[in-house]
């Protein structure tokens, strides 16, 4: 724990607005009940999260930048995405605009057109909410703070592709001790455990759930996902730890999906790790959003004195 | 034997013979099979340079043939044909037909970048399968496969209004690829959260999709990036020699 990050930019991105509501409404509520100020960046705009790169990689460039110089403009060091496809999109704008020309030319191109900030590398540090709580937080922080142990659940830590992939865009990462690393990550195994949790020995931590292509080619992803919630449960785990609404709403989707299509049905239960960590500082599930999960979790919950 | 010779030992070009003999030695039966000669003429010698040209193909010619995008490859992992390191080799001899077998799944790739953190030569495969499936469709090998139905219609959100809402880009992709919008499986994922939100949250997800989020003054930056699309399309367009038109 280094104590930075108790006042940082917050980037919730579309999908906190849809799909994964209960995302931001769980970081919103972990933050508030960790003493850490969060402020939401103004009149930010969509990171082209996997789809605008097919049409033009450096349009998506430009659209992180324009969220960066929010940043900036608002006196901020450091913005927080807690989605892994914002988060991935901003950290790979910094690789770009720092090591390649022809994206500063597009990124100042198009941010004088439109009238703002144009942004330059090295302003603005972005990080996930996985290095928010862990920074800023710690373990031991965290420890000190549960009022309600995750002990006897048995999670599985889900980090998927964007978190750690590729790895060149993450230059802090795989920086020895201490630092988070690409090929077994462990940031959301060390928070939940600090919370009490049993993490089982997932091997899927990054294996893609399909989302990219979760409407688009929905039996290549129903397959990626049972493949992951069926190893979840051989490995004992009662709930999938997510950290990225497009995993999470991908693996409720495709939990259902793979029922009704393929008749396999699976009962593990998914939630954000926000949601664990804000139950175990003795939120209630409603106060982080578990009633707006697609996977009803209330259940195990109950049964483990948590709900 | 080179990789594309695989091609060879296809079922439809082995051949044997029931009763056969040359200069005096029997050569029938399965323990003779033969493989079809094929002289190979038809190279496209600009198809690495054209695929090159696209976003995500500049550096497939960095290329050494290690097999590593293939061996770390999600979508091979369930469907074997589904071969980037092969596809590469393709496109770098120019081998079109041969890569033209495997038209209607390249686009298949779910970008998980697992080839991309593996290969040793900063290849970006993932951006070389994404170049190629581009390249399929704008050529008319391919009609627009969905995933780029669906890029299309999430980028024009964005590019329209500066976010998305994703109830939207659900209903614009079925209705673009005309399936119809009540899955069963759908249903029964909706339903299972209506029984158990509250109202008041309901409706607010309701409005959201009456009213498009939108990002405020957005409207200078939709037309540079509008002018700056239009540009990449064109450019698109000449690197691989087609007409105004975008037909060969």
């Amino acid at each position: 724990m280094s104590g930075k990050y108790k006042n940082v930019a917050y980037y919730p991105g579309c999908a906190l607005e849809g799909t994964g509501h209960a995302y931001n409404r769980s970081t919103k509520e972990l933050g508030k009940a960790l003493g850490l100020k969060l402020t939401e960046l103004k009149n930010w705009n969509c990171c082209g999260a996997m789809e605008v790169k097919n049409i033009d990689p450096k349009l998506q460039t430009y659209l992180s930048a324009r969220n960066l110089s929010i940043a900036e403009d608002m006196g901020f060091d450091t913005v927080m995405a807690p989605c892994n496809g914002c988060y991935h999109n901003l950290k790979k704008a910094e690789y770009d605009l720092k090591h390649d020309q022809a994206s500063r030319e597009v990124n100042r191109r198009l941010a004088s057109k439109a009238g703002h900030t144009t942004y330059e590398a090295g302003k603005v540090e972005t990080i996930h909410a996985l290095d928010w709580i862990k920074d800023a937080i710690g373990e031991e922080g965290l420890k000190a703070r549960v009022k309600n142990s995750l002990s006897g659940l048995k999670v599985a830590n889900y980090y998927g592709c964007m978190y750690t992939r590729p790895r060149h865009i993450f230059p802090e990462k795989d920086q020895g001790p201490g630092t988070e690393s690409t090929s077994k990550p462990h940031f959301m195994d060390d928070l939940l455990a600090a919370a009490g949790a049993e993490n089982v020995d997932y091997p899927l931590k990054t294996a893609c759930c399909g989302g990219a292509h979760t409407l688009s080619d929905s039996d290549t992803s129903t397959k990626l996902v049972l493949n992951l919630l069926t190893t979840a449960e051989a490995c004992g785990a009662d709930v999938i730890a997510t950290e990225c609404p497009t995993c999470h709403t991908g693996l409720e989707m495709h939990q259902v999906r793979a029922e009704k299509v393929f008749g396999r049905k699976t009962t593990v239960k998914i939630l954000y790790f926000t949601q664990l960590l804000g139950m175990a500082l003795g939120l209630s599930p409603r106060k982080v959003g578990v009633h707006e999960n697609f996977s009803d979790s209330s259940d195990l919950l109950r049964a483990k004195g948590l709900g | 034997m080179p990789i594309h010779e695989k091609s060879l030992i296809r079922p439809e070009n082995l051949v044997t013979h029931d009763q056969l003999t040359l200069e005096g030695v029997d050569v029938s039966g399965h323990w003779s099979t033969f493989i079809t000669s094929r002289a190979v003429t038809d190279y496209n010698e600009v198809m690495q340079e054209e695929i090159a040209a696209l976003p995500g193909g500049e550096f497939i010619h960095r290329c050494w043939q290690c097999g590593s995008c293939t061996n770390a490859c999600t979508v091979n992992a369930i469907n074997p044909d589904f071969n980037p390191r092969y596809w590469i080799y393709l496109i770098r001899m120019g081998m079109e037909e041969e890569l033209l077998r495997d038209k209607d799944i390249i686009w298949q790739c779910v970008s998980c970048n697992k080839c991309t953190y593996a290969c040793p030569r900063d290849v970006n495969p993932e951006g070389v399968m994404k170049a190629t499936a581009h390249w399929l469709e704008l050529k008319g090998h391919t009609e627009k496969k969905p995933s780029m139905v669906f890029d299309e219609a999430f980028s024009e959100q964005v590019f329209a209004s500066g976010k998305i809402e994703d109830g939207k880009v659900l209903r614009d992709f079925f209705t673009r690829t005309k399936q119809p919008l009540l899955q069963n499986w759908l249903i029964a994922l909706v339903r299972g959260l209506v029984m158990r939100l509250p109202v008041g949250l309901l409706m607010k997800l309701g409005l959201a999709t009456l009213f498009h989020p939108r990002t405020r003054g957005w409207g200078k930056a939709r037309a540079a990036i509008d002018e700056y699309v239009a540009e990449r399309h064109a450019a698109d367009a000449r690197a691989l020699h087609l007409d105004a038109q975008g037909a060969e």
